[in-house]
């Protein structure tokens, strides 16, 4: 019998419904896992299942009952005894999921004392008990600490603490993974994967179908507040049925998706001469180091970059690659080495060589003026660029149609476009120079999977067409993989390896890089 | 030994404050037009003989080249003598000592008033139903933007001339202090109580809240021990308001119900052009600032312990 | 907050901008005619707010009285806004040396509650109206001084800066161009809501005798009077004090739907 049964089940805030009859079953011991996009509706799901849908929300379902008891006549109190006490929910980053001002033994003991009848000392034995079974060391000193004290893996690891405490049949995982460095998350799935061993039921709610494959027995696609398609993992991620599942696990940017298109979009046609010839070095940086308030941020680091060459920084956050872009651009000054552009060194001054190398942020609608239009975001970068005031406007459409959008976006403001549509609009106005670099800055973290899809693809386009070379910056290694040519990768601030992307990946020399490709989640391991 | 080094910056820079403060009380004296040997003879009516005039210059220091005077106000500020007052002849510490405890009698009953009154209505509303919220949400703002004053005369027209429940004025035992300390306290509750729920409202949306929450907390317990602490951190901070509401409103309301106290003290020196007791009554008010917000820069730092690392 | 209030509040706020530019469309009354056989009348047709110890109608001596009050707050503002502005734009843009200056300055400043400093600047200048609005905008130097520059602080470490220098613009075009067109919105919505704060603190000088002098009508200092009649004449102390609570509560909605606004947030 299911431990979980969904049957039809609508959400809407308002007059905007955003689950729009749902259907699923959990049996007793399963893994099942629900994959979407942002705004597919897979978090609202997951949240009404603890009767937490939020405020204003009307939900409805023809069935929605938990070890046969129906919730949908549930009170307030009924509710609360199943939640923590039979159901778990983890929240997805627990910087924000846990009491930021209370002690993490406090927020597992929280659970104990409302369902169950252990006394204090009880408690606090059982607490360092649950910290020790989640893979927390020192289980009694992290029980007295405060989140922040606590590494992102270890907080993590006391979340799931927090849901396990009174021993639920049910465990609600919510992107338990989302805002983890990659070698922890790999750590994190392996807890969860131990959680399911002990025979607990797992829903696991998630964006990455790579990290939903080694953990989930059946997988269901969500779109738009609509399950497309649900079966066993190994059928759903090999053989997919609905389009839409085919386009999302195309778009997951890999080793093996290189040189291929990742977005439903043709290729352009490649111009007759590209702008600038492959293979002039444009950018040399040698010995750069740098500290803030003492602390080296980035020490000894050296680099070349060439002409319609993509150099990926790979590193886990705190590696330096941040630091790395900044002095790249003249940003920040270096305390030590040098940072040539064509051959010439950077100084402040210089603003003929600061329009040759441009930058693409990770959030793009930071960086624009909140009161611009995309008209006057171009326009002011070709006035810069020194294109008379006559031609800018035809210049602005140009740029926008390559990439991608249109003389309609020129009056909107970025506030009213889309996330991708901003990123475009990002490129479009570091294409404005006409450099010769662009730094990219995580330009895709904060894109759902088919928008980074078609904006992987157009950086892509848009380097064959003009011949820049790209700076690019990720935590993913998949991404770097897919578009870059060679790569660097940075731990505490040093380059620990460097080469063409598939040797490094493929044979990594160095002990980090190692651990950090094992650590990649893989669809082909499903 | 963070915490130690933090308190001890905090210390330096309230004598900062303090030290500016005194300037700005010599400069403020020594840039008011008329002479202040006249004003200590008893103002202009006086008609005091040039001899006088110079046996008080050179009593006072007043011949003294400015930067002997500037020496000689500090020390004297350091010492606790904040001069005496012109009209009522006494040293003005005495003058302020005597009505201090009135004063602190009101401001306490206020505060604590209104900081109640915020808590509970703020706990109450927050994220419950629209017509619920919006009803608050429209006391808070009549209730902040309510002058003292007119407040006072309508608390007075109501309880003690209408229903004569409460005497009108002062200084007769606990009952009198019931309108004066409402009468402080409701523009404050309104004010906390507006910036308590929205900080309120918002902790609600956060993410821990629903962990706690789908940890099968109710409500109570999630608002109590979770939101609450988060929800006052910026009541907290708020020392300037705090200070400024209590004496500039103390300076009214005692006004209002001829309640003894340093606020009508300060309004009728103000009308004598008694400089000397204003200016210690607003040394005064710069003493109890600086004193306060050490106070609260180390409550922050219990309520929220991620700032001990940032300090 | 509900767009039907805002709206109703903006026309209050429209009503009394009127009032103070042309009393005489409100009330036909003088405000300063004396009738000695008819003091302290309660409402009536002819006095609809009833007259004061001296036989004035209390509805002309409000309606009048707008322009004074109305002056109090957003000359105070305008006065407070002005040099706070200028220092607050020094502090943020300026060099350390310059910031550290304006900065321990507001540290002294806001050690003061604003109504005793206002009462020092009364003390030395003397009262009056615009004395008044002096002192109270003085007292508000501090405050305006911090958020101005806090606010300019914010826009220079913003992304959309970063990329304009990045884009190669040079340093004073950022600034003109981005920095001071983004600091000046917030900061004049802001200072809509201490509009209201202003007309209190002004109506108080008043109140305590400090401010506008009689006979000139000020809610305030009509206030200050009434107080004498609490037990005899009811009108006198409720319909001024009321007019200045609803001139406050129209400012302030009007303010804080000008700040959601601007903060992209609904009303």
């Amino acid at each position: 019998m299911s431990l979980v049964k969904v049957d039809d089940l609508r959400v809407a805030f308002g007059a905007t419904p955003v689950v729009r009859g749902v259907s699923f079953e959990i049996g007793a011991g399963e893994c099942l896992a629900l994959v979407g996009e942002s705004g597919s509706g897979k978090s609202v799901t997951a949240r009404t299942l603890v009767g937490l849908t939020g405020e204003g929300a009307q939900v409805s379902a023809a069935g929605l009952a938990f070890d046969g008891q129906d919730l949908t006549r549930l009170r307030e109190r009924g509710w609360r005894r199943l939640r923590g006490a039979r159901i778990g929910f983890v929240l997805q980053d627990a910087l924000v999921s846990l009491d930021p001002l209370r002690k993490v033994g406090k927020e597992i003991e929280e659970v104990l004392t409302a369902h169950t009848a252990l006394s204090g000392s009880e408690r606090k034995a059982r607490v360092t008990e649950l910290l020790a079974a989640a893979g927390v060391p020192e289980p009694g000193l992290r029980a007295g600490q405060l989140p922040h004290e606590l590494s992102g893996g270890l907080r993590q690891r006391a979340l799931i603490a927090t849901a396990l405490a009174a021993d639920p049949e049910l465990v609600i995982a919510d992107e338990p993974t989302t805002a983890l460095d990659v070698t922890i998350q790999a750590q994190v799935l392996d807890l969860l994967a131990g959680i399911k061993a002990q025979g607990r039921s797992l829903l696991v709610i998630s964006h990455d179908l790579a990290v939903v494959a080694r953990l989930a027995d059946r997988v269901a696609v969500m779109k738009d507040g609509v399950i497309v398609e649900q079966g066993p993992t190994g059928r759903v991620l090999g053989q997919p049925a609905h389009h839409y599942t085919r386009r999302l696990l195309r778009a997951i940017p890999a080793e093996h998706t290189k040189g291929t298109r990742l977005s439903e979009t043709g290729p352009r046609p490649v111009p007759a001469a590209p702008r600038r010839a492959a293979g002039d070095v444009v950018v040399r940086a040698e010995g750069v180091g740098k500290s803030f308030g003492g602390r080296p941020a980035v020490q000894d680091v050296s680099f070349t970059l060439r002409a319609a060459e993509t150099l990926g920084i790979v590193g886990e956050s705190g590696s330096g690659k941040t630091t790395t872009a900044r002095i790249a651009l003249g940003l920040t000054a270096a305390d030590t080495g040098t940072v040539e552009v064509h051959g010439r060194p950077w100084t402040r001054k210089d603003r003929a060589l600061r329009r040759d190398v441009q930058i693409v942020y990770q959030d793009p609608l930071a960086a624009f003026d909140p009161r611009y239009t995309v008209a006057k975001v171009l326009a002011e970068a070709l006035a810069v660029a020194g294109v008379p005031r006559g031609r800018r406007r035809e210049r602005a459409v140009e740029l926008l149609e390559l990439v991608g959008l249109g003389a309609e976006h020129l009056a909107r403001r970025p506030l009213r476009l889309s996330g991708g549509q901003r990123q475009r609009v990002a490129i479009a106005r570091a294409l404005a120079p006409e450099p010769s670099v662009i730094v990219c800055d995580e330009p895709v973290s904060a894109l759902d999977v088919s928008v980074q899809a078609q904006v992987l693809d157009l950086l892509e386009d848009v380097q064959r067409e003009t011949g820049v070379a790209y700076l690019f910056i990720s935590h993913d290694l998949g991404v770097v993989h897919h578009l870059c040519d060679r790569v660097l990768v940075m731990k505490d601030g040093r380059v620990v390896e460097e080469g063409p992307v598939g040797t490094v990946f493929r044979e990594p020399a160095h002990p980090y890089t190692k651990e950090l490709v094992a650590a990649v989640p893989r669809l082909a391991a499903a | 030994m963070t915490t130690l080094r933090f308190i001890g910056w905090r210390l330096l820079a309230g004598a900062g404050v303090l030290w500016g403060a005194a300037t700005l009380t010599f400069l403020v004296v020594h840039f008011t037009p008329g002479d202040p040997a006249e004003a200590v003879v008893g103002g202009e009516g006086a008609a005091p003989t040039p001899e006088v005039l110079a046996q008080v210059r050179a009593e006072y220091g007043l011949d003294l080249p400015w930067y002997q005077q500037y020496a000689a106000h500090l020390w004297r500020i350091v010492r606790g003598d904040f001069g005496t007052s012109y009209r009522l002849h006494t040293p003005v510490t005495q003058a302020i000592g005597e009505q201090a405890a009135a004063t602190v009698e009101l401001a306490l009953a206020g505060a604590a008033t209104g900081l109640t009154l915020a808590v509970a209505v703020a706990l109450a509303t927050a994220r419950r139903r629209r017509w619920l919220r919006g009803l608050a949400s429209a006391a808070e703002l009549v209730a902040a933007s309510t002058p003292t004053f007119w407040l006072g005369i309508v608390l007075l027209t109501v309880f003690s001339f209408g229903l004569r429940l409460f005497p009108a004025t002062g200084g007769q035992g606990p009952a009198s202090l019931v309108l004066p300390a409402l009468c402080l306290a409701l523009p404050i509750a309104g004010v906390l109580g507006h910036v308590l729920r929205e900080s309120l409202e918002e902790v609600l949306d956060e993410p821990f809240i629903v962990s706690a929450r789908a940890r099968g907390l109710g409500d109570a317990a999630v608002r109590v021990r979770h939101a609450l602490r988060h929800a006052m951190t910026p009541l907290v901070t708020m020392t300037g308001y705090w200070v400024g509401a209590l004496l500039g409103g103390a300076v009214v309301t005692e006004t209002l119900f001829t309640r003894q106290g340093i606020g009508r003290l300060l309004v009728s020196a103000v009308n004598a052009k008694d400089l000397p007791v204003v200016l210690g009554v607003v040394l005064l008010s710069a003493l109890v600032y600086v004193v306060v917000n050490l106070v609260v820069d180390l409550l922050y730092l219990a309520i929220d312990p991620r700032l001990k690392e940032a300090a | 907050m509900k767009r039907a209030g805002v709206y109703a509040a903006a026309a209050v706020l429209a009503v009394l901008v009127l009032a103070a530019l042309a009393p005489e469309l409100f009330t036909a009354q003088d405000p300063l005619a004396v009738d000695s056989g008819g003091t302290l009348r309660p409402p009536s047709a002819g006095h609809p707010l009833g007259t004061d110890e001296n036989g004035r109608d209390v509805l002309a001596r409000i309606v009048h009285g707008t322009r004074t009050s109305l002056l109090l707050g957003f000359g105070a503002v305008a006065v407070a806004l002005v040099f706070g502005g200028l220092l607050g734009l020094a502090a943020g843009l300026g060099n350390r040396l310059v910031e550290g200056v304006v900065m321990r300055l507001s540290d002294v400043g806001m050690a003061f509650p604003e109504l005793l400093l206002a009462l020092v600047v009364i003390t030395v200048a003397g009262g009056g109206t615009s004395n008044a609005v002096l002192a109270i905008g003085v007292a508000g130097i501090p405050n305006y001084a911090r958020l101005v520059r806090a606010q300019t602080l914010a826009i220079r470490r913003s992304g959309y800066v970063e990329a304009a220098h990045a884009l190669g613009l040079s340093a004073p075009r950022v600034i003109l161009r981005h920095v001071l067109p983004n600091a000046v919105k917030p900061v004049l919505v802001l200072a809509t809501v201490g509009v209201g704060t202003a007309l209190v603190a002004g109506s108080a000088l008043s109140f305590l005798g400090l401010g506008t002098p009689p006979p000139e009508p000020e809610w305030g200092s009509m206030l200050s009077t009434a107080r004498n009649f609490i037990s005899r004449a009811w009108w006198y102390g409720v319909f001024p004090g009321a007019a200045i609570t609803l001139t406050v509560i129209s400012v302030t909605v009007v303010g804080r739907a000008l700040r959601l606004r601007s903060e992209g947030r609904a009303w």
